[in-house]
């Protein structure tokens, strides 16, 4: 059993190179995140408010009640890109007329109402997220990640990473009027 | 012509590396002292042929000679000169020949510096060096050959990458692989040793400075990749645990063990299977650093151009590397232990257990990095690993071994007294514990790791600061002993504290960084105002700005506090024309307390033509970080003076013929 122990650092070894070689060999893009969810109903989602915030939690009932497209945005105050992305999201907010619904992911009431005073809050409704199971059901890889989803349900467009650019936001603008964005006339 | 020259040095260094992976070794196994000695003039040769070809790619760099690929994918006739050198390893290609460049340093250095080692150990280590030599080189010269000509030269290169032209990142590769490749020579020692079948506080003693150098430039190339993050990237974060930051930070943590080890070798003979092990790993985490790195099996903010074809390649030489090696280990290590017994309580134990401490460390980011990799594997499922897993798993494996830096060096070999260690501790953990009640108690976000981690880093500076002043006999004697003593204190117990108090100093840092960090972002539009951390910037436009290779529009941002002006900032947004991409160049005022940071983007969008991004950051205590860290690389260096190291250590005594260097 001892004699075991010594091999333990070879076996360990092999084991990574399986999957290094799993990681080169599979025919796959490491910087390509799978979008199974277009084209097919956002999934199920029933969420509290952030206790003591105020604003609305978020179900999928919220999601088609008011037939237009609406955009679903994955925070968290802990994650610096979403901070990036923060002010962009609540001009199209503000600007665009775009509706625009946040689940808090992973986050603490304390610290997501904080960053919500602090930065503003542009969201309409706000989910918490907090055990995480929410980004397991619509398989987010990481926050900021958002959603355009159309009046009917169906997710339209996934954006992965803090929408900050002028083409990250032109892509977004573009997926939501395509889904049937009404601005307002300006 | 010249890079021809350089390629068939590179060509005639393979060969020889060749002859250098065999004949030594094979002198060493039949008692033949003309062959083993053929591994010095074989190193040195090989050293010199891929100086040559280094040569010949940096000068290509030079004069712009974009017949050549490498040159015309990776340089530009406008860049500036210091650019145009550190291009010469700007790309995959030319790092790879810098790589092996320092490689065939490190084994010239043991054939030159080496000659209080014994014949046989000496030629397996230069034999095992050639080993790695061949990989590499065959590797450069069928994969990805830098001299490449390109039948149609370009009138201009298509520049390098923006982002890398500057000064933290060109130094940052050098130093990075003089320590990743540095731990090459301390695996050829291992693996000699084991081939060999003998380890003993003689081989620690040759091992120990080559593990301290490759250590002392890590460290450097870390902390300076991560200054480079910090300034350039714009988001104001020092470490993002990217993979690519992980896997130069594993063999650090390793080497870090590896360092503390061979001491217990050195002057107990003990623990020798572990350093050994140890050694292995740090070199293995180095290749896999390689790996990753150039690959692109994992997502990273900063990759090489990567290709599978490489990627199989360099895996291929991992697994030869490492598997070898460890089922080498497999076989050969059981018969390896003895030497010195020791307490349960003992400096060895303590070592030990920071060891310990440490390979956990390290196998906790091991696992963190490669974790998205095996579950997609396995589930096809993508995820990442961020900074919560790291503050939950890795910093509470740390903190322990933090305090146990500041209570080892009081701790005695063989057996010690907690009880009187502990007693003399009393007042310096007193006064830490403290120190982390209030920064919980004044911390408005009341997290409990950042007030260990202060009680921890508190600790370990003031314990470091008690041992040094105990062994001068600070205030126990006239002032005049006390000097005495300090100035007779081994370079090696200096470098210690140096390095220690460091690491107490980079905590401080890495604390006040991350939990009172301030930072905003505003839409700002000349004229307007942000406020952070009692700073008031006013935002007064913007002008534009001609650089040699680039142009770029320069924000100007009034500074003030409570109504006193303190500066004006200029962060620059910059434009780079023929490499058709952006950099931001960050402004910041530092002061001991803290760093404002300051970086801009332009407009997002052509309606909001005079609304521009503002990220404002203040992040206390920040540099702390490379406060700490330029004490322990200090530290580094003043331990590698050590007399001790210099002298050359004594023979091994049942061996045959070498006498004891002559002292100076």
């Amino acid at each position: 059993m001892k004699r075991i122990l010594w091999f333990l650092p070879l076996i360990v070894a092999v084991a990574i190179g399986g999957f290094a070689l799993w990681g080169l060999v599979a025919d796959r893009d490491p910087s390509r995140i799978p979008s199974v969810l277009i084209g097919r109903p956002a999934p199920a989602i029933a969420l509290d408010p952030v206790p003591e915030l105020g604003t609305p939690g978020l179900s999928t009932a919220d999601l088609t009640a008011g037939g237009r497209p609406v955009l679903v945005n994955f925070f968290a105050s802990w994650c610096v890109p979403c901070k990036a992305e923060h002010a962009v999201l609540s001009r199209l907010a503000r600007e665009h007329g775009v509706t625009l619904y946040g689940v808090n992911y992973k986050d603490k009431a304390d610290d997501a109402r904080r960053w919500l005073n602090d930065l503003g809050n542009p969201y309409a409704r706000i989910g918490w997220d907090n055990s995480g199971r929410a980004g397991i059901e619509w398989g987010i890889s990481g926050v900021p990640e958002t959603f355009v989803i159309r009046g009917d349900g169906i997710v339209v467009h996934r954006y992965v990473g803090p929408i900050v650019g002028a083409d990250a936001q032109q892509e977004i603008l573009s997926a939501l009027r395509e889904a049937g964005l009404k601005e307002p006339a300006s | 012509m010249i890079p021809e020259v350089g390629h068939l040095a590179l060509s005639l260094a393979l060969a020889v590396a060749l002859i250098q992976s065999i004949l030594p070794m094979l002198g060493a196994s039949r008692g033949n002292l003309a062959w083993m000695r053929s591994g010095q003039s074989l190193a040195l040769v090989q050293l010199a042929l891929v100086a040559i070809a280094f040569g010949a790619l940096m000068w290509s760099f030079v004069v712009s000679d974009f017949s050549v690929r490498n040159v015309a994918e990776n340089s530009h006739s406008m860049k500036p000169m210091i650019y145009k050198i550190a291009g010469t390893w700007g790309s995959h290609e030319g790092s790879l020949l810098l790589w092996v460049l320092i490689l065939t340093i490190f084994g010239g250095g043991v054939a030159l510096f080496g000659a209080n080692i014994p014949d046989a150990l000496r030629a397996r280590t230069l034999s095992v060096q050639g080993w790695i030599s061949v990989g590499f080189l065959s590797f450069m010269l069928f994969t990805s050959n830098p001299f490449a000509r390109l039948v149609n030269p370009p009138l201009d290169g298509q520049d390098m990458n923006p982002l890398l032209q500057d000064i933290g990142l060109a130094l940052h590769p050098p130093f990075l692989y003089l320590g990743y490749v540095g731990f090459s020579i301390v695996f050829s020692f291992a693996v000699a040793a084991l081939i060999e079948g003998r380890v003993d506080p003689a081989w620690a003693r040759w091992v120990r400075p080559w593990t301290l150098a490759a250590w002392t430039f890590l460290t450097g190339g870390i902390v300076l990749g991560s200054w480079w993050a910090y300034y350039e990237l714009g988001w104001g974060g020092w470490w993002f645990w990217d993979p690519v930051e992980n896997v130069s930070f594993m063999p650090w943590l390793v080497g870090t063990a590896l360092l503390h080890s061979a001491i217990v070798v050195e002057k107990r003979d003990s623990l020798k299977s572990w350093t050994i092990l140890l050694a292995i790993l740090t070199f293995s985490l180095s290749l896999l650093g390689t790996f990753v790195v150039r690959s692109g099996v994992l997502t990273s903010v900063h990759a090489f151009a990567t290709d599978p074809s490489r990627g199989v390649y360099i895996l291929l030489l991992l697994g030869i590397a490492i598997i070898g090696s460890f089922a080498l280990f497999a076989w050969r290590a059981p018969a390896m232990e003895g030497g010195g017994l020791y307490r349960p309580v003992s400096r060895e134990s303590a070592l030990l257990i920071n060891n310990l401490l440490l390979a956990t460390g390290a196998a906790t980011v091991l696992f963190g990095t490669l974790y998205p990799l095996a579950l997609e594997a396995v589930t096809g499922e993508k995820i990442s690993v961020g900074p919560p897993y790291y503050n939950a798993a890795f910093v509470p494996v740390m903190l322990p071994m933090v305090i146990l830096a500041g209570i080892g060096p009081f701790l005695s070999w063989k057996r010690a007294d907690l009880g009187g260690v502990l007693d003399r501790l009393k007042l310096v953990a007193g006064v830490s514990l403290v120190a982390g009640i209030a920064i919980w108690a004044v911390t408005t976000e009341g997290s409990i790791l950042a007030a260990a981690s202060i009680f921890a880093a508190t600790f370990l500076l003031l314990a470091t600061v008690q041992e040094w002043a105990w062994r001068i006999k600070l205030g126990k004697a006239p002032l005049s002993e006390s000097l005495r003593r300090a100035r007779n204190l081994p370079r090696s117990a200096w470098g210690m504290s140096l390095a220690h108090l460091g690491l107490a100093v980079c905590i401080f840092g890495f604390v006040g960084s991350t939990i009172w960090k301030s930072e905003t972002v505003a839409f700002a539009e000349p004229g307007s105002t942000v406020e952070v951390a009692g700073f008031e910037l006013t935002f007064r436009g913007s002008e534009r700005v001609k650089g040699p290779n680039y142009e770029a529009i320069r924000g100007i941002l009034d500074v003030t506090r409570d109504g006193k002006p303190v500066t004006t900032l200029y962060p620059e947004r910059r434009n780079y024309t023929f490499a058709r991409s952006q950099t931001t160049e960050s402004a910041i005022r530092s002061t001991v307390l803290g760093d404002l940071y300051t970086s801009i983007r332009e407009p997002a969008d052509e309606n909001i033509r005079n609304t521009w991004t503002l990220r404002v950051v203040y992040e206390p205590l920040v540099r702390f970080i490379w406060l700490g860290a330029a004490l322990m690389i200090l530290g580094g260096l003043v331990s590698l003076s050590d007399r001790r190291l210099r002298v050359g250590a004594p023979a091994r005594d049942r061996r045959r013929g070498m006498a004891a260097a002559p002292a100076e």
